[in-house]
């Protein structure tokens, strides 16, 4: 499995990564190692097996009581906000 | 280096404390003038919380005036800097969170606190615990205290560094791939990480969430059960904390280990095993013996697929739980954004380090259109598969032993420019944290000089029989209280 | 060429909890900004969701009432993408095993026929927060309010084949969650709304067109015009040679038609993969018959009582149960009455109905109760006052909010029953008019109505109607 230049620029578009010039090679290469290695996988023998999305098996989601217990806390919330006006987070202009 | 602390263990500092030997403030006072001493050359912390710190131990001695004091009570400790701090920055070892404060406490610094213990600070490691050698942080590498040009393990190397150098008697940790496990066998401590969903998640910034376990590093398995005992138990904030109750994990330490059914996985001694490192394990399996267990080998033949199976579940995970950090809630924001794509891309691009960006971008290649089969669920199905290996092998054994490490600590700069290489540090310890078992490193001697863990993994909530079995190797020998020199 | 339009419709219907899908913070509307968001809903580092009980037992509710499939087992995934309005970079929604499957719901068309409409699943997700542009040059402000607000989505198989018919659905659908309480149905607020997948294709042709999928309709008028302007634009843009791409559009109600979206066209690859920070819901059959048990009597079986039961048509039955609320306040106007259930079914839809919507009021503010319609009613059947007197009484208890009895004594409205005194009337009357008198009586049997006329003038209108007639037959028959 081998990854050019372009795959990693789509990805990186994907994940919202800008990647400097010099990292774009750098990636090509450790991504196409990565994949190489697990690529190992194919080898398994998984016919009939179910993917394993989480490590304790036959635990079911548990259920909270639909109660309001939080208040109002957001001007302590928004002191991490880079930028907030009026109780909103701001943002370059959402174009729809 | 500062003069050392009373006595090496919580343990015994408990006790100290509990007769009055010295006050909360005085330990506090001794553990914060190592911790300043040895910053420079180890690095361990991050965030350093003396005033915090010295009020909170002024709070356990008022307490313990006051006949309301615990076991824990004045014990000073520190937290890995991925578990959030409403009094003091929450960085996760990342310039994107440099000046993050959290408005809330983990529920096990909460837990902690509750229980007495004091907060020294916050501890470096390998950024967003994506690293096996804490040279990722945003703050720079921690040093090992044996060999300050070798890496102290990852990515809770602040963590084993503080605690093999005596400056905390004992630090909080997570272990996602052997983060926990995989330091303490570098620095020549014990390390315990715990069952999935034994130790609440909630307050932890996730990395892989369904790998994510909070656990400790110690100087000892007494420790261990005694801050375990404190930090586990039942989150209503944790979906995936499990509602059984918390043993009480120092009443059963000292049990006998005779009749002990212990394996050894074959595929963790068949290659990569440094000899050196093979000899220590194979001359604690001995000691063992000698304390009665029965030894039989065990095979999980799908062990060695458990590497590439982490590196696809694991940076899936990754990718879906750091997009959070778009520069507009908390955390880093670029300048002057041009447009909403420009803020994201540039405030990720910047805040993020090459190996988080590397780990991203893997797993959101695994998880797109026309991937998702091939990689991620193909993972997820051999996950199933190594599951089943162990569950296959715990039907004949109690527990299974074997390295921790392929290696002792190695040098700075020595494996970054390899990702694989760097990946395989943890290939004994992943498929724990696949199954959701609890597992343990504890020193069992040196090999060059630098120290050799032992691993140690169990069923499903084990921790009990493990901490046992840890406790009596201890009783045993003395390797968990060997300090290097440099900072007796 | 003939075409044929294919629709299916996305509906998305807030639930009506206390508290978010994945937090405990409050779901109100109109909280100032970011006032109801909590640590969970603004994706913060560290925290957890944990899923609200109530939200998965109005999910089930709703399966029920659809003849759905209950998913003993359902899971929730993520589904990645960037955009202000999504705090934590994902929709945390349910993918491959959502929490009802294969149900349906039968629409009544303009002609009278029925018409069944498949749906294909209803799941469970997290709303997103809003955008705010107004009154911010070059910035948007993000209120993350509404985020996490649990919402069921409601996905139709492509039945329907114009847009009446999508709107007769999306009215079923509308009709169906406020009975079983699981929704507000505010579609101004934004409770209930819907994305329509519209395609044409040659009429015959199996196959489907290309789908432009319209989002975020908020009124059945909007829904109904997207979706017949879209129609026009996708023809037009074929016969003129041109393809249809498959992309998500946005109406716009000032200029009445349907535009590109460029900022979701990029984001397509959604990464959906199961949630890990959350455990798959598991449902067994004590959970589901509890909730059956707690089911309300639906609209189709409600309706279908009121015809075998009271004798009313289709279409009153139909139109009595358009709401809960409005069923219920029949059916006890009936049961106060006692009988006549067709003449309680006609003043409700009638004059009720009628000064409702005048006053714009919903049933529960009715100025008139349903006692106090009984009231009215009961009259009419003990023949106290007629039909036509009636209509003024109504109003008058309308502006007055008395009782009709006092209405009926205060005004003197109370009908003549009294066969002397009606008598008394009817010979004053042919006293007055004997020319007419003469030509009745022969053979001119057409002026009997004027003789009905002048005998009603003469009591005020008081007069029993159908002693009226039988005693004029008498009289002036000589």
């Amino acid at each position: 499995m081998s990854l050019n230049r372009n795959d990693i620029e789509n990805i990186a578009r994907l994940a919202r990564l800008e990647l400097a010039e010099a990292e774009i090679p750098v990636y090509v290469d450790s991504l196409t190692r990565i994949f190489d290695f697990v690529g190992e996988l194919d080898r398994a023998p998984t016919e009939g097996i179910a993917p394993m999305a989480h490590p304790l098996p036959g635990l079911a989601q548990r259920l909270r009581a639909d109660e309001v217990t939080e208040a109002d806390a957001h001007e302590r919330y928004q002191r991490n906000a880079p930028r907030v006006e009026a109780g909103l987070y701001l943002v370059p202009k959402v174009i729809e | 280096m500062a003069q050392s602390l009373p006595e090496p263990t919580v343990a015994a500092l408990a006790r100290g404390l509990a007769a009055g030997r010295y006050s909360a403030v005085e330990l506090t006072r001794a553990c914060l003038a190592r911790v300043e001493a040895a910053q420079p050359q180890l690095n361990a912390f991050i965030t350093i919380t003396a005033e915090a710190a010295l009020a909170a131990a002024a709070a356990a001695d008022a307490a313990r005036a006051a006949g309301r004091a615990g076991p824990l009570t004045g014990v000073p400790i520190a937290h890995k800097d991925i578990f959030c701090t409403s009094d003091v920055r929450t960085t996760c070892g990342s310039k994107m969170l440099a000046n993050f404060v959290s408005p809330y406490d983990a529920t096990i610094v909460s837990k902690l606190a509750a229980a007495g213990t004091v907060n020294l600070g916050k501890l470096n490691m390998d950024e967003f615990a994506m690293g096996s050698s804490n040279e990722t942080s945003h703050f720079g590498p921690v040093r090992n205290p044996w060999d300050t040009a070798r890496v102290p393990g990852g990515s809770s190397g602040g963590s084993a560094a503080a605690v093999a150098a005596r400056i905390a008697p004992a630090a909080t940790a997570t272990d996602t791939g052997g983060s926990i496990r995989q330091p303490a066998a570098l620095c020549g401590v014990t390390g315990i990480k715990p069952t999935y969903g034994r130790v609440s998640r909630y307050g932890m910034i996730a990395f892989a969430s369904s790998l994510d376990q909070a656990g400790l590093i110690t100087v000892s398995a007494e420790d261990a059960a005694l801050l375990l005992g404190a930090m586990a138990g039942f989150d209503p904030r944790d979906s995936t904390s499990v509602d059984s109750p918390v043993p009480d994990y120092a009443a059963a330490l000292d049990a006998p280990l005779a009749g002990l059914r212990i394996g050894l996985v074959r595929e963790f001694f068949e290659k990569g095993l440094d000899a050196e490192c093979e000899a220590r394990i194979r001359e604690a399996i001995a000691v063992y013996e000698k304390l009665g267990a029965r030894v039989q080998e065990v095979s999980c033949p799908n062990l060695p697929l458990s590497v590439p199976t982490y590196y696809v579940v694991a940076p899936a995970e990754c990718s879906s739980n750091l997009a959070r950090f778009d520069g507009v809630r908390f955390g880093h924001r670029c300048e002057s954004p041009r447009n909403l794509t420009d803020l994201y891309s540039r405030s990720r691009g910047e805040g993020f380090g090459a190996e988080v960006k590397r780990r991203i971008m893997t797993g959101t290649y695994v998880l797109s259109a026309g991937y998702y089969d091939a990689y991620y669920l193909k993972a997820q199905r051999v996950r199933q598969l190594i599951s089943a290996d162990f569950a296959r092998a715990f039907e004949s054994v109690d527990l299974l032993l074997g390295p921790t490490s392929p290696t002792t600590a190695f040098e700075i700069g020595a494996k970054v420019d390899d990702p694989i290489t760097m990946y395989l540090n943890d290939i004994y310890t992943i498929g724990a944290n696949l199954a959701g078992l609890p597992g343990m490193s504890i020193p069992v001697g040196f090999a060059g000089g630098l120290p050799v863990g032992l691993q140690l993994i169990g069923p499903h909530f084990s921790e009990a029989r493990m901490l046992n079995a840890a406790h009596r190797y201890q009783l045993e020998t003395d390797w968990h209280l060997r300090a290097p020199a440099a900072f007796a | 060429m003939q075409w044929e339009t294919v629709i299916g419709l996305e509906i998305h219907a807030q639930l009506a909890t206390r508290s978010k899908i994945f937090s405990s913070s409050a779901t109100a509307y109109g909280a100032a900004p970011n006032t109801q968001a909590n640590l969970v809903d603004l994706g913060y580092p560290g925290v957890l969701p944990v899923l609200n009980g109530e939200a998965v037992r109005m999910a089930v509710r709703f399966g029920l009432s659809i003849g759905a499939r209950i998913a003993r087992h359902s899971v929730f995934a993520r589904k990645n993408y960037f955009y202000p309005d999504l705090p934590k970079g994902y929709q945390i929604s349910q993918y491959e095993l959502p929490i009802v499957a294969e149900g349906a719901l039968e629409i009544v068309l303009d002609d009278g026929t029925r018409k069944r409409v498949g749906i294909t699943r209803a799941h469970l997700e997290e709303d997103a927060g809003k955008s705010l542009h107004e009154g911010l040059p070059g910035v948007s402000g993000i209120d993350l309010n509404r985020a996490g607000t649990p919402l069921i989505e409601i996905v139709s198989e492509p039945d329907m084949r114009s847009a009446q018919e999508a709107v007769a659905y999306m009215k079923k659908v509308h009709t169906l969650v406020r009975y079983l309480g699981i929704c507000d149905g505010n579609m101004q607020e934004g409770s209930f709304r819907c994305d329509a997948n519209v395609s044409v294709r040659p009429k015959g042709q199996e196959k489907f067109g290309t789908r432009a999928e319209i989002k975020n309709l908020n009124s059945f008028r909007f829904v109904e015009k997207a979706i017949n302007y879209e129609v026009e634009r996708q023809i037009e843009l074929i016969e003129s040679g041109g393809k249809v791409v498959q992309e998500t559009r946005l109406y716009d109600p000032d200029k009445g038609e349907t535009r590109s979206m460029r900022s979701k066209e990029e984001a397509n690859d959604y990464r959906y993969f199961p949630d890990p920070d959350l455990l798959p819901v598991v449902i067994d059959d004590s959970y589901i018959e509890t909730v059956r048990s707690q089911l309300p009597e639906l609209p189709d079986e409600k309706a279908a009582r009121f015809v075998r039961d009271y004798g009313l048509s289709e279409y009153d039955a139909g139109v009595l149960t358009a709401s809960r609320e409005f069923g219920a306040f029949y059916e006890d106007v009936v049961q106060r009455v006692g009988k006549e259930p067709k003449l309680c079914a006609n003043w409700v839809m009638g004059d009720l109905a009628a000064f409702l919507n005048k006053d714009n009021l919903e049933i529960g503010a009715s100025k008139v109760d349903a006692a106090a319609l009984a009231g009215l009613v009961t009259r009419i059947v003990d023949a106290t006052i007629s039909g036509k007197i009636a209509k003024d009484v109504f109003e008058a208890m309308w502006e007055s909010g008395e009782s009709a009895d006092a209405i009926i004594e205060q005004k003197g409205l109370r009908q003549i029953t009294d066969t002397s005194a009606i008598e008394r009337a009817i010979e004053d009357v042919m006293a007055k008019n004997p020319g007419q008198l003469a030509d009745y009586r022969s053979g001119k049997d057409k002026l009997f109505g004027f003789f009905v006329g002048q005998v009603m003038k003469a009591t005020g209108g008081k007069a029993n109607p159908a002693q009226l007639n039988e005693l004029l037959k008498k009289k002036l028959a000589g």
